[in-house]
């Protein structure tokens, strides 16, 4: 459970990057993060990581407030995976990267190969174990940052745009990974995305607007709110638009945020009449 | 004047154990005054075959002919420095390569370097900076402190500086929020139609290619797939499934709507034409 409570932070005086953020995470759920660029949303993964230090508020992790004293030990519960797949490499294989962690920690090695073995299929990338990671796809690349991570146990996985990089094909390839991650393996998955099929697929939204939590529900409460959407400018799903469109000529839909609730709704009309 | 490739090869390492053939036997021409998307899977030979525009490739086999210039595998290319003036290249992640104490001064290296006075330089840099949207308070601020979006924003006003009657972008939107994304594609459509550049853009955004692009060529393992106007490649969805890319969302809507029913003529390409179509089955079933 993570609890945060009026968290405030500012890099200089000028401006205030995170005003006054509250929100909890329950265990075992998957949270997406939106906003526009500069709205303050990897600030707040940074923070909820503790690579930056909060001003103000408070951080609770497991009831453990988040600070010096306990910074190691809710680390050691965290995992995050960044934007660029080629600035979180260390080792020369596949194999020694996702290692890195478990030799800071003095793992034995015998018991540090099963660890990997199993971190690399969680990923599907145990046929990869010796490659060099400069010659994998950033998809791929990614995958194996995420593997190094799950290597560490954390009870919280974030995502800092880590999708935002990829080819599509990349990108889906690490949306099915989360969400795998999340359904089996019980993980609470905090997310930063812009991509709307991967808020579609999260338990619960918070959008981000000028360091201050404008919008939080499901994600159906959150992007079917054209409005509101346009105001802190963010993207409108594609079936809202297609809404607005029908209302002009007359037709009324429901709001949707997908095309398919979107079309099975008119298809009722053709049919039942 | 054109833009055209004529049988050509790219060998990468040639007569190494890493040899390898990103582009093979490519012919195409494209259309100046244009903008045309270049898409391919990652690996295709997208960025390879762009970056002969410019020369920073050279050609292993065929000839390129690029505005009055042309380029022959085995020749040493010549009028290398103005062709370069005329052709800007941007790259993947331009703002990696921003440099200078401030942000006009960047813009205006390229300028010097192409023999500008300092005066001139700058003035040009003051010019491409308002022309992609950064204020004047951005102008003396070190790169560094620029939001993402600005950033890319410096790194192409830097191209545009040179006055390239060309210009090609290597995903240029990669990594930008959708906002950031919109504004992007709209100072190129500007670019292109109130400055008449001829744009070349490499992408995986079938959105951007549906709403901006005239022309798509599609790569595909280093031959060139497919060539055609983009009212013709969308036209219905089969050109993309075939090629595995994922239609833009209102191809995807009429597929929807065929799948349950609905009538949808091939020739709707907008959301105002789809949605009167859909409103004339739904009130004429009422």
């Amino acid at each position: 459970m993570i609890e945060v409570k009026n968290l405030k932070f500012s890099y200089d005086d000028t401006k205030t990057t995170i005003d006054d953020v509250s929100f909890s995470i329950p265990d075992g759920s998957y949270t997406t993060i939106v906003g526009h660029n500069g709205s303050g949303k990897s600030t707040i993964a940074k923070l909820l990581a503790g690579l930056l230090e909060k001003q103000g508020g408070s951080i609770q992790i497991d009831g453990l407030e988040l600070n010096m004293e306990n910074l190691t030990k809710i680390r050691s519960r965290i995992g995050i995976v960044f934007q660029n797949p080629d600035n979180q490499f260390i080792g020369s294989t596949v194999r020694d990267d996702i290692a890195f962690g478990l030799e800071n920690h003095n793992v034995p090695q015998p018991e540090m190969d099963g660890i990997i073995e199993t971190n690399a299929a969680k990923v599907k990338m145990t046929k990869y174990l010796d490659h060099e990671p400069t010659r994998l796809s950033g998809g791929q690349k990614q995958r194996v940052a995420i593997a190094g991570v799950l290597a560490m146990k954390p009870k919280l996985l974030i995502f800092d745009e880590a999708t935002a990089m990829l080819d599509p094909q990349g990108k889906d390839e690490i949306k099915k990974v989360i969400s795998q991650l999340h359904r089996e393996n019980n993980l609470t998955i905090v997310s930063i995305t812009h991509d709307i099929d991967e808020v579609a697929d999260s338990d619960y939204v918070l959008a981000l607007d000028n360091g201050k939590l404008v919008m939080e529900g499901t994600p159906h409460d959150v992007f079917t709110d054209e409005r509101k959407l346009r105001r802190i400018q963010l993207d409108v799903p594609f079936s809202l638009k297609m809404r607005t469109a029908l209302a002009k000529q007359g037709v009324d839909a429901g709001r949707h945020i997908t095309m398919e609730g979107l079309v099975k709704e008119l298809c009722q009309s053709l049919s039942n009449m | 004047m054109s833009i055209s490739f004529e049988h050509v090869s790219h060998v990468y390492s040639a007569g190494t154990p890493y040899e390898y053939k990103a582009l093979d036997d490519v012919s195409v021409t494209i259309e100046e005054g244009k903008i045309t998307a270049v898409i391919g899977q990652t690996g295709s030979g997208k960025s390879t075959l762009v970056q002969h525009l410019n020369a920073l490739l050279l050609p292993s086999e065929g000839t390129i002919c690029i505005l009055d210039r042309t380029i022959k595998a085995g020749e040493k290319p010549k009028k290398l420095k103005s062709l370069r003036k005329d052709v800007g290249l941007v790259f993947q992640f331009p703002e990696y390569q921003l440099f200078e104490e401030t942000v006009i001064k960047d813009v205006a290296f390229g300028p010097k370097n192409f023999g500008a006075t300092e005066e001139e330089a700058m003035a040009k840099a003051r010019e491409a900076l308002t022309l992609v949207g950064l204020g004047q308070d951005t102008f003396e601020k070190s790169p560094l402190e620029l939001s993402g979006g600005q950033k890319r924003r410096a790194a192409i006003a830097g191209i545009l500086a040179m006055n390239p009657s060309v210009l090609v972008l290597d995903e240029p939107t990669a990594g930008l929020d959708p906002l950031g994304t919109i504004q992007m594609m709209e100072l190129f459509h500007s670019l292109n139609k109130k400055y008449q550049k001829t744009i070349l853009i490499v992408t995986h955004d079938m959105e951007q290619v549906f709403s901006h692009c005239d022309n798509v060529v599609v790569v595909e393992n280093g031959k060139i797939r497919m060539h055609a106007p983009v009212s013709e490649f969308f036209r219905d969805s089969s050109l993309c499934r075939e090629m595995n890319i994922l239609p833009p969302a209102l191809i995807r809507m009429k597929d929807l709507l065929v799948q349950y029913g609905f009538e949808v003529p091939q020739e709707v390409q907008d959301i105002d034409g789809l949605a009167k179509v859909i409103a004339r089955q739904v009130k004429h079933h009422g």
